[in-house]
């Protein structure tokens, strides 16, 4: 058995960047990876447009990574791919971490541990569409597996089902590579996906998109050979009616992510409803002490360079949890509550363990507001406000606040909501 | 006066971009890159293009690349026919060109990963 300071679950870009904040702490550090390379899922986003907050260039996904992967390997921080968790214990010597690989069933002991973990696809099985069970129903990130890591086109004729990123992304790239996309159906009446997106992958390529529309049934014995669109009423229901038949031989579902977190929920981390990740603090760190998320297993970010600084913040603090411990209890932590006007907001509590300063927040508005303006208040005072211009579901928002001066205790109520308009 | 979304980044400014004999006028845009943006779209739309190349390594039978800069929109097809046409048989790195000056546009299609040479190193490990 191996003891460290850290470890580290998953090696994507929040967990690369967590695991090179913690060994810059003088942390021992090791990663553990279940694929057979670093980099989760930017290995095969392979379009640009990742760095533009921290490199101020468009890098594509690999690019991007392979900066980290070099640091990573520069600081020579121990890991393992191809290696696998499957279990988790807690103990008063810390957490007994077992995982297998080739060389068999292996054991790890560790003081913090960082889970980062991802998100997943939601699927075929967790949207509701009738029929038969033909091949060619894809999610679009099996879908860019396939063309951008394999080599494989899986489509010739295809219907995009959801407007999120990866759908459109692959919009795209089929297009180039030869298939004729059909059109993009989204059940809500706003896309999902951001918006130079939807210019740079559909209207650059005359793929239409239907909003208040979705697929109803699929139809095939052995590969799919059409679908059936409808529209949805305001309640997301298919209308009588409006029922009209598509043939295609592939339908890619772009309905979402879901952070993933099982190894968390194994561990007692409670969760957000709202974000379905671990609740948090502003180190990152889950309801679990010792216990530390980032990146999209914390909530689905829009862009990867959050997901980095995610990362390293989860890192540095899980570096620093091994001295801190004992300290910490007795102040506590106090929750941030984000009223409806939120879709939700990261991290959900303050830890006043020590002077906090300067903290990051990340939320999304419930709603599209043209102007709307956000502010924290505590015990009913308002503390900090800031206006905003065209807040949207989709685009998330990276806001810093400094709480220095400000005397919070366990008992504080804070209060964080979006107003319309621009009054502060 | 048109309206457009400037892609230069996730900030998807709403451009409106009004042509007043030879000035272009925009607003909505945050930075100077939206009137950049709206000015080169106006004329001569440019995009960048991702894509792979084939390579004759089992392991990685495709490579990510793309233009070191951007192309002019109406080219993407011809240069993805180009990408389609090379077969990469050396370990590139990530910046490496793949296809020098593609159909003499002054850009080059380069490697955005160097998968091959950590597949390389994985090999030599074992």
């Amino acid at each position: 058995m191996t003891d460290y300071d850290v470890l580290v679950i998953g090696g994507g870009p929040g967990g690369l960047a967590a695991a090179v904040s913690a060994k810059k702490e003088g942390a021992g550090v090791l990663l553990i990876e279940r694929e057979a390379r670093l980099g989760g899922i930017l290995k095969q986003c392979i379009h640009d447009g990742f760095g533009l907050l921290r490199f101020g260039e468009k890098l594509t996904g690999p690019e991007y990574v392979e900066r980290f992967e070099e640091e990573f390997h520069k600081l020579s921080i121990s890991y393992e791919v191809q290696t696998f968790v499957t279990s988790v214990r807690k103990t008063e010597k810390g957490f007994y971490v077992y995982a297998v690989n080739a060389k068999g069933v292996r054991e790890y002991r560790t003081k913090a541990m960082v889970l980062a973990t991802g998100c997943r696809e939601r699927t075929a099985k967790q949207v509701f569409i009738h029929g038969t069970r033909p091949a060619g129903v894809f999610t679009a990130g099996t879908a860019q597996h396939f063309v951008n890591l394999m080599g494989q086109m899986p489509a010739r004729r295809c219907v995009i089902l959801g407007s999120g990123d990866i759908g459109l992304i692959m919009a795209r790239r089929l297009t180039l590579e030869g298939a004729k996309v059909l059109g993009v159906y989204e059940v809500k009446p706003v896309p999902s996906g951001l918006t130079r997106n939807l210019v740079q992958c559909l209207e650059d390529y005359d793929i239409p998109l239907f909003l208040s529309h979705t697929v109803t049934r699929v139809f095939g014995t052995g590969r799919l050979t059409g679908v059936e669109i409808a529209g949805v009423d305001e309640r997301m229901r298919p209308i009588p009616g409006t029922e009209r038949y598509v043939e295609c031989d592939t339908l890619i579902l772009s309905v979402g992510l879901i952070p993933e977190n099982e190894m968390a929920e194994s561990l007692g981390v409670p969760l957000d409803i709202r974000t379905k990740g671990p609740i948090c603090d502003n180190r990152f760190m889950t309801e679990a002490d010792g216990v530390f998320t980032c990146g999209n297993a914390t909530h689905v970010n829009d862009l990867v360079d959050y997901v980095s600084e995610s990362g390293e913040i989860a890192g540095r603090a899980a570096a620093s949890y091994k001295k801190r411990t004992g300290q910490e209890s007795e102040k506590g932590r106090v929750m941030m509550d984000a009223d409806a006007s939120l879709q939700y907001l990261v991290p959900q509590k303050l830890n006043l363990g020590s002077d906090l300063g300067k903290v990051i927040l990340y939320f999304r508005s419930s709603r599209v507001l043209t102007e709307g303006t956000l502010t924290v208040a505590v015990d009913g005072q308002k503390i900090f406000a800031r206006k905003y211009q065209n807040l949207k579901p989709p685009e998330m928002e990276r806001l810093e606040i400094d709480f220095t001066g400000q005397c919070l205790t366990k008992e504080s109520r804070v209060l964080v909501s979006i107003a319309e308009g621009g009054g502060i | 006066m048109r309206e457009m979304t400037c892609i230069v980044c996730p900030n998807s400014c709403t451009l409106k971009v009004e042509e007043q004999r030879e000035e272009i006028v925009v607003t909505g845009n945050k930075c100077k890159r939206g009137r950049e943006f709206a000015a080169a779209e106006l004329k001569h739309p440019m995009r960048t293009v991702c894509s792979t190349v084939r390579t004759v390594f089992p392991e990685a039978p495709v490579v990510p690349v793309r233009v070191s800069a951007e192309i002019p929109k109406n080219r993407i097809f011809d240069v993805m026919r180009e990408i389609n046409q090379t077969v990469l048989t050396v370990r590139a790195a990530g910046g490496d060109v793949v296809i020098r000056d593609v159909l003499g546009l002054g850009v080059d299609v380069i490697a955005t990963s160097s998968m091959l040479q950590s597949f390389a190193e994985l090999k030599g490990e074992k």
